[in-house]
């Protein structure tokens, strides 16, 4: 159960990029899981060469992946913002395996250890349930990182203006918000939050690996949909519950099966309710 | 931009006269062992790719509609195949029908819940369904899951593979250049607009899928019976890239093009064969800068054919 | 008989209703019009005809038959046929194969014989060919039948949508607007136009319109929306002189 949480906590962070973008240019950003992966990289390489403690290696992960994130947006989706969902939905999967396969290059696909120095693990017993220091870091990392993020969107300017072009492109236009630079807000908040989790996957799972982030990525996306894409609560319950979901299925059925859970979700889903648990349904208009 | 169909016997004869032709050149080439192994191999792979390319082409170019799983029904149809060559013994020409029944089947079941959404939503959930597959198959103990099934005997000899080759580009061909094609483009054009036109969109969407599958289950017992083993792994979303890579680079809506990128990425990736992390490296560069500076591909909407070949033998507009 | 019978119509979006207890009626051969001020309603009220949208509430029965809730393409094989706002030709198709694709369920082979290119095949492709070229003369797009539609003038493409819409054979063509963009001499010319392809395919029209001139000269009745209610019916004159109808146009003209 407390692995359910922590699982959880760490497929809401990544949901939560995955449902900024979707909301506010309608994109399904395939290569949200690989920023994820490249996050991870960057904190263990800012661990094993630059020597510093998890917390710092985490805030190196994620501003160094926001710019990634902001430099992705410019280069590969903003050309195709007029575009059809279905051109800038191609892009980003060749985005996604454009980074996967680029590290794969430079890094060799092979795993790599998180080393045990970076996060001392100890464990607690809390009445009678085992806690890990694992789980606490993360599961109170992403906490604050959730909590920081609704504050960003509930009382800041740069959030009112993520809401309104998310609503409606021209009216804030009009309204004087620079769609371009919000957009770019966006992609970097979103790619900042992949990469704690990625890191954060790094500690949790002692290893990471070039394609680490496809899996986590697809899980996080059904917990988007699950939610309401594009609905920012609602990435957070579905991030939580996909992770206790997976918890209960990996308790009972074979592990085999785990991963097609997600997809089985995700189908069942999209054919019952697609707009997701907190969705509502706009049609189109003739 | 469809010409109405006349029958053309002098245009008939010389385009059966060119098959005869490659086809027994090939032959003769094979028979002589004048081709060696590595030629041999590329060229079961460009028929294999052609095939795949064009089926996909019907799909996503042509209906519009984004299908990430095309690599689920080429497993389908290996599988299909294998289990009646490899374990029932029966003929290859059945394993072949099987192949086709199992995946245009398998179109159909996936096809009918998942056409009915939007866009973006129904990439998805082809890619999902894709994945579905394989894990399905992973976990089939008749099938030896992940292991997957090895010592197929070679049956893709050169007249099979270039009688598909010849068979799937023809049916789709004739398909797309008739009011069934005209309706099924009509889907991608403007889905609204094409319903209250009376287009059953959802029937054309499903009947494209469909045959799309067919021939993808097709590719697949043809692959599995040159590449005599065959797993789970093999038919993964990465192969549904690649073939996707090949459909984008030919130009959505054009089945020259669909053939043309699938001969130059077969070759592609048989010369990069040493640098796999390369050679995804170049499929995804081509992607992404094709469908930003040229999302019409290299063949746009258009076929190389009719009009150019056509003044070959004074056609008439 | 009437041909089409609308009763209660309702249809909200979110807690906004567009439509509001609509109902009305369209005898045979008849030219109706409706018409109100933007955001009345009156596309909503098509789409709903057509089946683009789904009612709320009421029936809408045409030719005897109630079609409520049935999908666009089953409500255009029972003879509904219409046009849209904004243009909604197959834009990168040609003019001839925007007509044929309206022309799919005329001729039917069947799908094997196109495959296998059986002479059912070919003379299919030629009946084909020959009505979508009889429409085209109709509506004297014939020597453009090769032009890709979006390359066509405007005042074209509106008669090419107009084509298409009738190559469906329809019983009720709905016309959304049909004389937007047009100056006065297209619109004289579309009026003209209307009026003959009422008598030659027997048709019931129904047409909304924010230009006047056209309303009120070929309108035998009109329907008044605003607010997603109706406010009025009548004749042209009538309707003219409609108090509540100035009040709703406030500020615009109803000559």
């Amino acid at each position: 159960m407390v692995n359910g949480l922590s699982l959880g906590a760490i497929y809401a962070l990544i949901a939560l990029g995955y449902t900024m973008v979707y909301g506010i240019i309608m994109l399904i950003n395939f290569a949200h899981g690989d920023i994820l992966m490249v996050g991870a990289y960057i904190g263990f390489f800012s661990v094993v060469v630059l020597g510093t403690n998890i917390f710092v290696a985490m805030a190196i992960a994620m501003i160094a992946c926001a710019v990634l994130g902001v430099v992705i947006e410019k280069v590969a989706y903003r050309p195709l913002r007029n575009s059809t969902r279905i051109a800038a939905l191609i892009t980003a999967i060749g985005v996604s395996f454009f980074l996967e396969y680029t590290t794969i290059f430079f890094l060799t696909p092979n795993q790599r250890v998180y080393p045990a120095e970076a996060f001392p693990v100890t464990n607690y017993d809390v009445m009678g349930i085992t806690l890990s220091s694992k789980d606490i870091f993360v599961f109170i990392s992403a906490v604050v990182l959730m909590v920081i993020l609704q504050y960003i969107i509930k009382r800041t300017k740069t959030g009112k203006a993520m809401r309104a072009v998310s609503l409606d492109k021209e009216a804030a236009m009009l309204m004087g918000i620079s769609v371009d630079k919000t957009i770019s807000i966006t992609f970097a908040i979103g790619s900042a939050l992949a990469a704690a989790a990625g890191v954060m996957i790094g500690v949790y799972y002692n290893s990471i690996n070039p394609l680490m982030g496809i899996i986590p990525g697809l899980k996080a996306f059904v917990a988007a949909v699950l939610g309401g894409i594009g609905i920012i609560p609602g990435a957070m319950v579905g991030g939580f519950l996909m992770g206790i979901l997976e918890t209960l299925v990996s308790g009972y059925g074979s592990s085999l099966y785990r991963d097609a859970v997600a997809f089985g979700v995700l189908i069942i889903i999209l054919l019952i309710k697609p707009t997701g648990l907190f969705g509502k349904n706009t049609g189109e208009k003739v | 931009m469809q010409k109405t169909q006349h029958f053309k016997p002098v245009q008939f004869i010389i385009e059966v006269g060119i098959l005869v032709v490659i086809f027994t050149l090939v032959q003769y080439l094979i028979s002589a062992g004048l081709l060696n192994q590595y030629y041999q191999i590329n060229l079961a792979s460009i028929c294999i790719n052609i095939i795949l390319a064009v089926s996909l082409n019907l799909i996503n170019g042509f209906t519009g509609q984004l299908s990430l799983g095309h690599a689920g029904f080429m497993a389908v149809g290996a599988y299909a195949s294998v289990i009646m060559t490899t374990y029932m013994e029966l003929p290859f020409i059945v394993g072949i029908i099987a192949a086709c029944l199992a995946a245009a089947l398998a179109g159909f079941i996936i096809g009918v819940p998942t056409l009915r959404l939007r866009g973006d939503y129904l990439a998805i959930a082809t890619l999902g369904f894709g994945e579905i597959i394989r894990v399905v198959l992973q976990n089939i103990d008749y099938v030896n899951g992940p292991a997957g099934i090895m010592g197929i005997s070679k049956l893709s000899t050169w007249p099979w593979l270039f009688g598909s080759v010849v068979i799937t580009i023809l049916v789709i061909v004739n398909l797309v250049n008739s009011s069934y094609g005209r309706a099924i483009i009509s889907v991608r054009e403007d889905e609204v607009a094409a319903e209250l036109m009376g287009v059953n969109t959802t029937k054309y969407k499903v009947l494209a899928f469909v045959v799309g599958a067919m021939f993808a289950g097709l590719a697949g017992a043809l692959y599995a019976h040159y590449f005599y083993i065959i797993k789970p792994e093999t038919f993964n979303f990465m192969k549904s890239f690649d073939i996707l890579v090949m459909v984008v680079l030919g130009g959505l809506g054009s089945t020259t093009g669909a053939i043309i990128a699938a001969i130059f990425i077969t070759v592609l990736t048989a010369a990069l064969q040493s640098f796999p992390a390369i050679r995804m490296i170049l499929y995804a560069v081509i992607l992404v800068t094709v469908m930003i500076y040229r999302p019409q591909g290299l063949m746009g909407n258009r076929e190389l054919g009719r009009r150019t070949f056509g003044r070959l033998w004074g056609d008439k507009k | 008989m009437s041909v089409m019978i609308i009763e209660h119509l309702h249809k909200s979006f979110g807690g906004l209703s567009a439509v509001l207890d609509f109902n009305a009626y369209l005898e045979e051969q008849e030219l109706i019009g409706l018409i109100g001020p933007n955001g009345a309603g009156k596309t909503t009220v098509f789409n709903l005809i057509t089946g683009v949208y789904k009612p709320d509430e009421g029936t809408i029965r045409f030719a005897g038959q109630n079609i409520t809730g049935l999908p666009p393409y089953e409500i255009c094989s029972r003879g509904i046929a219409r046009t849209f706002q904004n243009i909604r030709l197959f834009k990168d198709l040609t003019v001839l194969d925007n007509v044929r694709i309206a022309l799919h369920k005329d001729v039917q082979y069947p799908l094997l014989s196109a495959v296998f290119r059986s002479p059912g095949f070919f003379k299919g492709e030629a009946d084909i060919r020959k009505k979508a070229d009889e429409f085209l003369e109709i509506f004297n797009l014939a020597d453009k039948r090769d032009e890709i539609a979006s390359n066509l003038p405007y005042g074209e493409q509106r008669r090419l949508e107009i084509a298409r819409a009738l190559a469906t054979h329809p019983r009720l063509l709905i016309l959304d607007e049909p004389a937007a963009g047009m100056n006065p001499q297209e619109t004289a010319e579309l009026m003209e136009l209307i009026r003959s392809i009422r008598q030659q395919f027997n048709l019931t029209i129904l047409l909304i319109e924010h230009d006047m001139s056209l309303v009120m000269g070929v309108c035998e009745r009109i329907y008044v929306l605003d607010y997603g209610q109706i406010i009025a019916e009548g004749s042209p004159e009538e309707i003219r002189n409609n108090k509540r109808v100035i009040e709703a146009y406030l500020g615009e003209e109803v000559s």
